[in-house]
């Protein structure tokens, strides 16, 4: 994985100065709140309704065990105990107190982290498909042009103060694995004919209240140009984005309001403009973070067998277990979806637990994924038992990845100052009644996401099964949307009818999902019988 | 106007700035413009010999239109007084200086003493902009 060298070391610590002086700036009243609030946003500190939120930054979702155990630290000492991994591959707190943050920041320092603009109207934490570099898949990895572009975008002084946020995803399969095209900015490394690198550019997608699927504007752009067209899509954004609704001020908005051609061709434009300038970083500059990336020393003449003779463990192997490009390699998964659990949360003590699973079992290798999961990209596959003994003890060996009770869910009104409606409890009762692993196997590949308001972080109108939570006249409301993907064949979830309340919306869901056990063909999953036979015929499953 | 710093070495220009509409009506006679947060600069590129002020107004600090205005008149070659008017804090000046602002009149009032810590918090940058500043990538490569 990438590290620092002497000049992003001196980055960071001269950010955690910059925020200390900037929280001392605020305290002595020199900054109002209104003035400090983007300054705390851009180091991922957002109010929510108990305390301070830390959104710490984990560059497109790769990082080690001596990050982990600095986490875990900080889950012990600042937080309580524990830490929420989102859906954009970072990893949050939930009860930080403001005149700590700067100690935060400057322990994650020490650890080659920071929590750089994960927050506020910047360009966000670049994220990848969490198998980079050890999927079967790709076409190389995608971490270095993601690396070279967090670099690039990191303190960019034209766009630092944008519309509004805006969020890059960088991927090299044909396998979508990071819901690529909900992002502002959506990169796909792909190769020409003549075998060179470049990027199928998307641009314009996003969720929340207005949601867009993004636009190919570009079929191909060599990879060494990706600098420029970034930042002359940035400018055409910043430069024509209205600044008087601020959700209208999402690039998507633009793109939509110009339409796909005039905007590709005020990009197009602009890019000139920047390949003039040279503002590229040279293929020298690439290769030496490429260099970070090359492959781990996997052994050769490993065994591809997997003793399967404990059922508990063949089940987990069937379910999170993924086909690495290495012989005798695996890709484990890591369940943060426990029944009764919370999405994505993980205790202190797990976290010790994968830090040290890594360090032993996978070339000091994690990853975290836009579900909310985790991942040991490198497990020897004779090693995968003892792996899974390792997590069982520890609480982390669920085995239902891309099943029901997988659930991506917001924080909702548990924590979230700006929800309308729960999202935690609506997806533990969902979890609960389809609890039976049996009953989760049968039904197969099916993706539940829950947001706690039409702000979609919890990414419901990319959910097979979708459910937002609204307030209706005081009380919580859950509405209920159908065939959404945030995976290569990207669509957007449809609104069945009116809302549920919340035991309502759990028989709602067993309902979609029984009709779909009665009327799929072999091999369908919910999403291919749902694609077949269209939202009517579910209608009438789920209102009777 | 509470505040004014100014980071060049000719006198500061005297004469009023008019708005870009006018100047673009009857371009020839001013030297100094005005432009609003939603104007198109680039309407000024054919003038840029003949103004020796473009000021560009700040209506709010969190509307950052003014930071890719005042790149497209550096990168157009413009060599005049740039400066930032109204909403200008402490924490946008270092992004506004690599943008090309070499004058500030903030309705603000900076302390000094921070101003001069903002501009020199990092003795680096990841990226090419309209300053001077080298590259975080160029030092790698020498």
């Amino acid at each position: 994985m990438y590290r620092y060298d002497k000049y992003d070391q001196a980055m960071v610590d001269a950010r955690v100065e910059e925020f200390r002086d900037q929280t001392r700036r605020r305290i002595e009243g020199q900054l109002n709140d209104d003035q400090f609030k983007p300054l705390r946003l851009k180091n991922g500190l957002y109010l929510q309704l108990h305390a301070y939120m830390l959104r710490v930054a984990i560059p497109y979702g790769t990082f080690n065990s001596e990050q982990m155990r600095k986490l875990a630290h900080i889950a012990r000492k600042y937080d309580r105990g524990y830490g929420h991994f989102t859906t954009r591959q970072n990893i949050q707190y939930n009860w930080i107190k403001l005149e700590e943050a700067p100690d935060i920041l400057a322990e994650l320092a020490t650890v080659e982290m920071h929590a750089i603009q994960t927050s506020g109207e910047s360009i966000r934490n670049i994220s990848a498909d969490q198998y980079a570099g050890a999927a079967a898949d790709e076409i190389c990895d995608p971490r270095p042009w993601a690396e070279l572009l967090r670099q690039a975008t990191t303190f960019h002084p034209e766009f630092s103060y944008l519309p509004r946020k805006f969020k890059i995803a960088v991927i090299s399969s044909k396998e979508d694995r990071a819901a690529l095209r909900w992002h502002d900015c959506a990169l796909r490394i792909v190769r020409n004919e003549a075998g060179e690198e470049g990027f199928e550019v998307y641009a314009g997608g996003g969720m929340g209240r207005t949601p867009f699927i993004a636009h190919q504007i570009r079929e191909f752009l060599p990879a060494q140009q990706i600098f420029s067209y970034l930042q002359a899509i940035l400018r055409v954004w910043n430069l024509h984005a209205r600044r008087d609704n601020i959700h209208k001020q999402r690039m998507k908005i633009l793109v939509h309001e110009l339409g796909e051609e005039e905007f590709r061709r005020q990009v197009e434009e602009e890019f000139q403009t920047f390949l003039a300038l040279g503002t590229d970083f040279p293929q020298a500059e690439y290769d030496r973070i490429a260099e970070y990336f090359t492959p781990p020393p996997f052994e050769t003449g490993l065994p591809e067998e997997i003793d399967r003779s404990d059922p508990a463990f063949a089940l987990w192997v069937d379910q999170q277990v993924v086909a690495h490009k290495a012989p005798g390699y695996a890709i484990a998964n890591i369940s943060l979806k426990p029944i009764r659990g919370i999405a994505g949360d993980i205790s202190a003590e797990q976290m010790d637990v994968v830090a040290d699973l890594a360090e032993r079992y996978s070339f000091d290798d994690v990853r975290a994924t836009h579900a909310q999961n985790l991942v040991l990209p490198h497990v020897r596959k004779a090693d995968l038992y003892a792996v899974w003994q390792a997590l069982d003890a520890a609480g982390l060996a669920d085995a239902n990845l891309d099943l029901i009770t997988d659930i991506i869910a917001c924080p909702g009104l548990d924590y979230c100052s700006l929800a309308n409606a729960r999202s935690i409890p609506i997806a533990q009762k969902i979890a609960e009644r389809f609890q039976d692993m049996d009953r989760q196997r049968d039904i197969g590949e099916l993706k539940i996401k829950i947001s706690g308001c039409i702000n979609a972080c919890g990414h419901h109108h990319a959910g097979q099964i979708g459910i937002l939570g609204v307030d209706r006249k005081g009380t919580e409301n859950y509405q209920l949307l159908l065939g959404g993907s945030g995976a290569e064949d990207t669509s957007q979830a449809k609104i069945t009818g009116p809302g549920f309340d919340e035991a309502g919306i759990v028989d709602a869901v067993e309902r979609t999902v029984e009709r779909y056990r009665e009327i799929r063909e072999p091999g369908e999953r919910f999403l291919d019988t749902y694609r077949r036979v269209g939202l009517d015929a579910f209608k009438e499953a789920i209102y009777g | 106007m509470a505040d004014t710093f100014r980071y060049r070495d000719d006198a500061p220009h005297e004469e009023p700035a008019i708005t870009l509409d006018s100047f673009i009506e009857q371009p020839g006679g001013a030297s100094a413009v005005r432009v609003e947060a939603g104007d198109d600069v680039r309407q000024l590129i054919p003038y840029l010999d003949q103004l020796q002020l473009i000021e560009i107004a700040f209506p709010r600090f969190r509307d950052g239109r003014g930071f890719s205005s005042a790149r497209i008149l550096r990168e157009a070659g413009y060599k005049g007084e740039l400066r930032a008017e109204g909403d200008v804090l402490i924490d946008l000046l270092f992004f506004m200086r690599r943008c090309g602002f070499d004058s500030f009149a903030s309705q603000h009032v900076l302390n000094p003493v921070d101003v001069e810590a903002a501009l020199n918090r990092y003795s680096n940058v990841y990226q090419d902009a309209t300053d001077d500043a080298v590259p975080i990538w160029k030092l790698r490569h020498g």
